[in-house]
């Protein structure tokens, strides 16, 4: 394996430079034989119409054309916005106002229980978390159990069987798990905010909204990048939740790309066309965490 | 900071109710987990009696032994296949130089953001071409590819923040590059190794989409695969599919009792799957 050749590099040097590679190459080889050749071939199938036994035909750029022109393709793709309002835009929103409460006490003993109890859900499997929503938003689950009980009687429902509610009733499971998520990592940027900061502006005055505006929210910066790219990539390639709440019903209501591409592919047989989805999918995930990080602090200089 | 008694009072008002309703619908799984079936609505009651029957009864019911015992032969195998060739892997980047090192690196980053929509549909098509659908072997080697990036990712910083004079001064001992990192730096790097393993360890035991792609022979599902045929057979059942969610929860559950800051500073680094 060891060649010395002939060469401008020392011995060892070349030595240790071709180790490197071998050091590397268990890894590459897995990588690029079970993900980065399947990536490609994801490419290649997108042109195509096949159903996955026939042979294939050439179906140019139909399959990409198809996700502006079907309704229900479209459509998936318009849920996923409405997903990242719930799953991104809400937490990071709510989770800056608990901030901003929170901000001046944030040494406060027995934090660590809170964070504890809250990121709990992040570590559930997703499937799970699916399961128990369904039994919340059932006809006799916690929410109409709620409503009920503040005299809302009439506006209960079969959450995710209605075509209006089913896609915020999913969206709002994403907000459930983005709050705790962005939460602990926002409290835990504060905490290593200096706190004479915080004391300083009060002596000068500064009241809640003025702290937060000047102080908390500028040094939060790479936490919100953080928890955008999560939470945002989360809504757009959601999936689970989906397959075990509604399976993209009722009548397409809350269909999602994931959700097309894999019921495209092993399902209804279209196989060029999931590919597509897939390819599109895995494009906008890309440039929605370069286009996220490019407001990276650490990515300034 | 000092701040106002009722300050802190008010503070602990404001995070202790949120994090209530925030742990609510858990706490609707435990209690209807422990409620009679008859009485189980799927809302949030107190149960009359505390039915720890459905928990046996979960079990076998939703075949958890066999879901079980699949999810921790993938895991087991994920984790252990993941962290040498990642170890290996973020070596060689961290301290060997050799050509191409970064053009490759940056291959492997783009890993940590691919969705696995992205790979799985011709996947699906090659590993069966080959007759690995329906093996453990088609379900562990895509889990392997996925984590690589994360794990070389993560070694990868951790060797490079590993003191170059102990790499040095064991080099000069004649140890070979291999025992360097094996035997000098991974053990020094045990709390990172750990982090690794259980977020690896996590990201595997819960994954849905390629069991639910790679596999239709029932006893290869894994433990959420399980789960959602489960619920897709007793849809209405709340008490048993709420003790069958904690099952399939419970061994993540657990080990995160034990070692929540690894969770949570490694996930909160930005780190997903």
């Amino acid at each position: 394996m060891v060649t010395s050749g002939p060469g401008a590099l020392p011995r060892t040097r070349r030595r240790r430079s071709w180790l490197g590679l071998a050091f590397v190459a268990p890894a590459l080889l897995v990588f690029i034989a079970f993900l980065g050749v399947p990536l490609a071939q994801s490419l290649w199938y997108s042109l195509w119409q096949w159903d996955g036994f026939s042979t294939a035909t050439w179906a140019g750029l139909s399959n990409y054309t198809a996700l502006l022109h079907d309704e229900g393709l479209r459509s998936s793709f318009e849920h996923a916005g409405v997903l990242v309002i719930f799953y991104a835009v809400l937490p990071v929103t709510i989770a800056l106002g608990l901030t901003a409460i929170l901000s001046r006490s944030i040494r406060l003993r027995g934090v660590g229980v809170f964070r504890t109890l809250l990121f709990l859900p992040q570590v559930i499997a997703s499937v799970v978390v699916a399961s128990t929503w369904v039994a919340i938003y059932s006809p006799n689950g916690l929410v109409n159990q709620l409503l009920r009980t503040v005299g809302l009687g009439s506006v209960t429902r079969a959450w995710l069987g209605d075509f209006t509610f089913a896609l915020p009733a999913i969206g709002f499971i994403g907000t459930w798990l983005g709050v705790g998520l962005c939460l602990v990592l926002f409290l835990s940027g504060v905490s290593s905010i200096d706190s004479e900061v915080f004391e300083a502006a009060r002596l000068d005055g500064a009241g809640i909204f003025t702290e937060f505006r000047a102080i908390t929210l500028p040094a939060l910066r790479g936490q919100i990048v953080v928890a955008l790219t999560l939470t945002v990539i989360g809504a757009i390639k959601t999936f689970d939740l989906v397959y075990v709440t509604t399976r993209g019903g009722p009548g397409g209501s809350t269909t999602v790309p994931a959700y097309e591409a894999y019921s495209k592919a092993f399902q209804q047989r279209e196989v060029g066309q999931a590919a597509a989805i897939a390819v599109v999918l895995t494009a906008l995930i890309l440039l929605v965490s370069v286009v996220i990080n490019r407001f990276n602090p650490k990515d300034d200089g | 900071m000092k701040i106002s008694r009722l300050e802190a009072g008010f503070n602990y008002a404001v995070l202790s109710l949120f994090t209530i309703s925030a742990l609510l619908p858990l706490v609707g799984v435990v209690l209807s987990a422990l409620t009679p079936r008859a009485e189980a609505t799927g809302g949030l009651a107190i149960p009359s009696s505390l039915a720890w029957s459905n928990f046996k009864l979960a079990w076998a019911e939703g075949h958890f032994t066999v879901y079980m015992r699949s999810s921790v032969i993938v895991t087991v195998a994920v984790v252990a296949i993941t962290v040498v060739l990642a170890s290996a892997a973020g070596y060689g980047f961290a301290r060997l130089d050799f050509p191409g090192a970064t053009p490759v690196f940056f291959l492997l980053l783009i890993g940590l953001m691919l969705p696995a929509e992205a790979f799985i549909i011709p996947l699906y098509y090659n590993l069966r071409g080959m007759g690995l659908t329906n093996t453990y072997w088609g379900l562990i080697a895509p889990q392997v590819a996925q984590s690589l990036a994360f794990g070389t990712f993560w070694m990868r910083n951790n060797f490079k923040q590993f003191p170059t004079s102990i790499i040095e001064a064991a080099r000069l001992d004649g140890a070979s590059e291999w025992a360097l990192m094996w035997r000098v730096a991974l053990p020094a790097l045990r709390p990172a190794v750990l982090t690794m393993c259980l977020l690896l360890g996590m990201w595997t035991w819960n994954e849905f989409l390629i069991p639910l792609v790679m596999v239709t022979d029932e006893s290869l599902r894994t433990a959420p695969l399980g789960m959602a045929f489960f619920q897709g057979r007793r849809s209405t059942d709340y008490a048993l599919l709420a003790a069958g969610g904690m099952i399939v929860a419970a061994p993540v559950v657990i080990a995160y009792s034990f070692a929540q800051k690894h969770f949570v500073r490694g996930m909160l680094g930005g780190a997903s799957r």
